[in-house]
């Protein structure tokens, strides 16, 4: 091995409490070469973060070191005094953090945090300072730094700010830089952006880099060697072809199984059972229980058969801001005369970066927004036109949708029984109240949470065991056609792989369609059968999934899909063997 | 410094900005003055009969008429309230019923007083409050803190009127060093009458102000710490550290100004509340302020002293309220310069 810059040894960081407490991280060793970028992958709570924490000495409290060392370039540096550890935070050892919005002082011009920052570790005037932090921003690549400078934070764009936050770390030239999820708070593109500027400055400045993500992306765009954690152990490391190609610990194996593959399109995630144990599904006999019973849909016999199942035709949506006195109004256009179709039985993608109108359409297709313009008919009759409540809510019925955050889309005083029988109570779909609590109970179990869940609340549960609850909650009104608005986004790749796996068989036993919205060109991939691409409020292409992935037609769609992960390194054992299974 | 220019090619907007900013509110304040006075003409047409209030019982019904007439009493409710409003921007409330003078002339006689108690109480409670709740923040564990904060409880939860008496009790008959009521000594500055210079009126502003500071300074000590641990707990406070940056510049420069921002408007609307809800205060000390005259004059329905009064403490009130968001405009980037 080369000299490492950075040397962690059999670091244990524990949390005491009253109860015992919990460790961190357990026997931990990691090694940073000068020009070097370990990545160390994980899922939530591996204990990424905190071996970052601890090599800084943040370590939130109660948390501590409990055993092991680490150096720098052969200097010991754990349990330093806290005057003497300030000389080596941001001198020394950089850090970025996950978040640019929130993660610079919004009273400060960037000019004042980045000489502040300077003017604490090096001898300059303030003069120099300022001159220095112009070139800083240049080498971040911050268009017109001399401008700039003087400018807030909130002036800046999530990747400028990142930018900005990257320049902060380099202010005394570190000799080793700790990125903690650099990117994944921001778009694909800016991430690609984010990451070039990253690696180059491993590669010019010879700095020695940790990256903690739990993007196996990333990973495998970036990374030299890679340390996978599993519950505060790094339970592998190597170089980021081996790991990512031929892994040897089970954990890996599974962990790079649940990754959507970019390249190929797979039928289901195989093996992720090994990593949280999902609840057992208990198959119900759907042509004679409640669930498959009267979709008043099906007795038509296939309804669709006669057109679309939904017709989205110039959908225009404009929010408007200010404009009170004087104060001139502005507007932005979300959704700019879009139209679509959606087939019976399909599922039909909608990709795209942040703010370019994905989650409006979903909002003004289930009528929590009013459109400005267009329409949009729902098995033929146009719901923009319905002004009877009763009518609209006997087509609302048969869409619902599930929402991005598990955590705030479950009302947290309710128990789970209660707001999975929320929709039937309202919608009146059961005869009595016993015969609602047995549909919300076969819901649980068929969604795989057990009808145990029943009595708990939303806060015993995990983000993805909650993404379970909004599904039942969306079953309970027997849809025929389910809105996923980034059901998947919060949550870890495992978890991730469950719930895509639950979507997939339950869209095939009931037929359900879908309306996928995501901006993980991957996850889309392995989702839908057609695809809209958005980009500022337009959809500028819609195409058949595959023929999207492997010809783009729009210029737009072309720079999305060059911009998404390779993962040149994925084993062709691991893809041979998802297709078998 | 280097780019000096650009820095002056800034202000511009920013100035440009918050003179549009500033004519927005100054109009909106004018709006809630309006509505304040309709309310305080309001008591004028519907509690009581104002002539009733200036007729003997031997009046004829013709003399009332004449009266009701003279008065412009007859005249259509908006001429009524026109008439009022231009009235009361020169300055003019009437008469007051009680006292037989014009109420201008009693609230020009009471206002100083209650302004120096309020304004005294008021510096005592940020100068004793902001501290105590910056250090309660930084060091939650110490001593002090614990000390501070048992402290402030019992300031929040005794009434006032109960630490004047208490203080009236100990400083005043026991000890006998401070004098119990009125405000001493008092020496005219043109129409304004201040206690600020001689000995006896310091000494009887004493125990005053600290009953009237006591409740706001803990209530600013308990909001100042809360928000400053809210902030200390924030990403860029976290970021700081990670560049090494010294404890003192972080709390201080960086923590203290983002936990202002908040801070101010509750402050702002404090200091208000200080002036307006000194009533108790003034009547446990029979300190000849405002807050006194009110007193009395709801006890004998003297309404053109009340709705004065009621006005002018709406337009305490709105013009703290267009300072509090002046200086926001100031401290808060966010709302000088868009993005």
């Amino acid at each position: 091995m080369t000299k490492a810059l950075l040397d962690i040894r059999d670091l244990i960081v524990e949390f005491p409490s009253r109860h015992g407490g919990v460790v961190a991280a357990r026997q931990v060793n990691l090694s940073v070469a000068a020009g070097e970028i370990l990545g160390v992958v994980g899922e939530s709570g591996a204990g990424k973060s905190t071996i970052g924490n601890a090599v800084m000495n943040l370590l939130e409290r109660p948390g501590r070191i409990g055993g092991g060392e680490i150096y720098l370039k052969g200097e010991k540096i754990s349990n330093l005094p806290d005057h003497e550890m300030r000389k080596i935070r941001g001198k020394r050892i950089g850090m970025i953090f996950q978040d640019p919005l929130t993660s610079l002082n919004p009273l400060e011009t960037v000019a004042d945090q980045l000489i502040g920052t300077i003017r604490t570790h090096l001898d300059l005037s303030a003069d120099e300072a300022r001159a220095r932090a112009i070139s800083l921003l240049d080498q971040v690549g911050i268009p017109d730094p001399a401008v700039r400078v003087d400018h807030y934070p909130h002036q800046f764009s999530g990747g400028m700010r990142q930018r900005v936050v990257i320049a902060l770390a380099l202010c005394a030239e570190p000799e080793v830089i700790l990125a903690d999820e650099p990117t994944t708070a921001l778009d694909v593109s800016i991430q690609a952006q984010i990451l070039e500027l990253l690696k180059d400055l491993v590669r010019q400045r010879g700095v020695g880099m940790i990256l903690i993500t739990h993007d196996m992306g990333v990973i495998a765009e970036v990374a030299d060697r890679v340390a996978v954690m599993y519950r505060g152990e790094v339970v592998e490391t190597g170089p980021t072809a081996k790991i990512l190609g031929d892994p040897d610990h089970a954990y890996t194996r599974s962990l790079i199984s649940a990754v959507p593959r970019p390249d190929i399109r797979l039928h289901r995630f195989p093996m992720v059972e090994s990593i949280e144990r999902a609840g057992e599904r208990r198959e119900l006999d759907l042509s004679t229980h409640w669930l498959g019973k009267a979709r008043d849909f099906d007795t038509r016999g296939g309804g669709g058969a006669t057109g679309p199942l939904l017709a989205v035709k110039d959908l225009e949506m404009v929010f408007r801001s200010g404009g009170f006195l004087g104060s001139k109004a502005s507007s932005l256009r979300a959704v700019d005369r879009v139209s679509f179709d959606i087939r019976d039985g399909e599922c039909f993608g909608i990709v795209g970066e942040s703010g370019s109108g994905k989650s409006t359409i979903a909002r003004l297709v289930t009528g929590i927004y009013k459109a400005a313009g267009g329409s949009i008919s729902f098995n033929g009759t146009d719901l923009t036109k319905l002004k009877n409540r009763k009518e609209l809510n006997k087509h609302r019925r048969q869409m619902q949708m599930i929402f991005q955050d598990p955590f705030s889309s479950v009302n947290a005083r309710m128990k789970v029984r209660d707001i999975i029988a929320e929709p039937i109570r309202f919608h009146k779909l059961s005869g009595s109240e016993s015969e609602t609590r047995r549909i919300v109970d076969d819901l649980l179990d068929h969604v795989g949470l057990g009808a145990r869940a029943a009595v708990k609340y939303p806060h015993e549960f995990s983000g993805g065991q909650r993404q379970r609850i909004s599904i039942a909650r969306a079953l309970a009104t027997r849809p025929r056609f389910l809105i996923c608005d980034e059901p998947t986004s919060a949550l870890d790749v495992s978890i991730q792989a469950q719930i895509l796996n639950l979507l997939k068989d339950l869209q095939e036993e009931l037929g359900l369609t879908m309306m996928f919205i995501s901006h993980d060109l991957p996850v889309i991939r392995q989702m839908c059968d057609r695809v809209g691409v958005m980009s500022k409020g337009r959809m500028v292409e819609i195409a058949e999934t595959e023929n999207l992935f492997v010809a783009p037609k729009d210029d737009y769609s072309k720079h999305l899909i060059s911009l998404m992960p390779s993962y040149s390194g994925l084993s062709e054992r691991e893809v041979g063997q998802a297709e078998a299974s | 410094m280097i780019g000096g220019p650009r820095r002056v090619a800034q202000e511009v907007p920013r100035g440009a900005e918050m003179f549009k900013f500033v004519s927005m509110r100054l109009f909106q304040s004018i709006i809630v003055m309006l509505v304040v006075g309709l309310i305080a003409f309001g008591l004028f047409r519907f509690v009581g009969d104002p002539v009733n209030n200036m007729v003997g019982q031997d009046t004829t019904l013709e003399e009332r008429e004449a009266l009701t007439e003279s008065l412009g009493l007859n005249d259509p409710f908006i001429v009524q309230y026109g008439r009022f409003v231009g009235k009361a921007v020169q300055g003019d409330f009437g008469m007051s019923y009680r006292l037989r003078q014009p109420v201008s002339d009693l609230i020009a006689e009471r206002f100083p007083a209650t302004l120096e108690l309020s304004l005294v109480s008021a510096f005592m409670a940020l100068l004793l409050g902001v501290p105590m709740g910056i250090y309660t923040a930084l060091k939650p564990k110490s001593l002090f803190s614990r000390g501070f904060m048992t402290l402030s409880l019992m300031g929040v939860s005794l009434p006032t009127f109960l630490i004047g008496i208490l203080l009236i009790l100990f400083f005043g008959v026991t000890l006998r060093w401070l004098p119990t009521f009125g405000r001493g000594e008092v020496i005219q500055l043109g129409w304004w009458s201040s206690g600020f210079f001689t000995a006896s009126g310091l000494k009887s502003l004493i125990m005053p102000a600290i009953t009237l500071a006591i409740f706001q300074m803990t209530l600013i000590v308990r909001l100042v710490r809360a928000e400053m641990l809210e902030v200390l707990r924030t990403d860029y406070i976290k970021f700081a550290h990670a560049r090494g940056l010294s404890p003192r510049l972080i709390n201080f420069s960086i923590a203290l100004r983002n936990t202002l921002v908040p801070v101010i408007t509750i402050i702002g609307l404090q200091v208000g509340s200080i002036i307006a809800f000194a009533i108790i205060t003034e009547s446990v000390f029979q300190w000849p302020g405002m807050g006194l005259l009110f007193i009395q004059a709801v006890s004998e329905v003297d309404i053109p002293v009340m709705a004065a009064y009621l006005l002018l403490i709406a337009f305490v009130f709105v013009v703290i309220n267009l300072i509090v968001d002046i200086l926001y405009f100031v401290v808060d980037p966010r709302l000088r310069v868009q993005s």
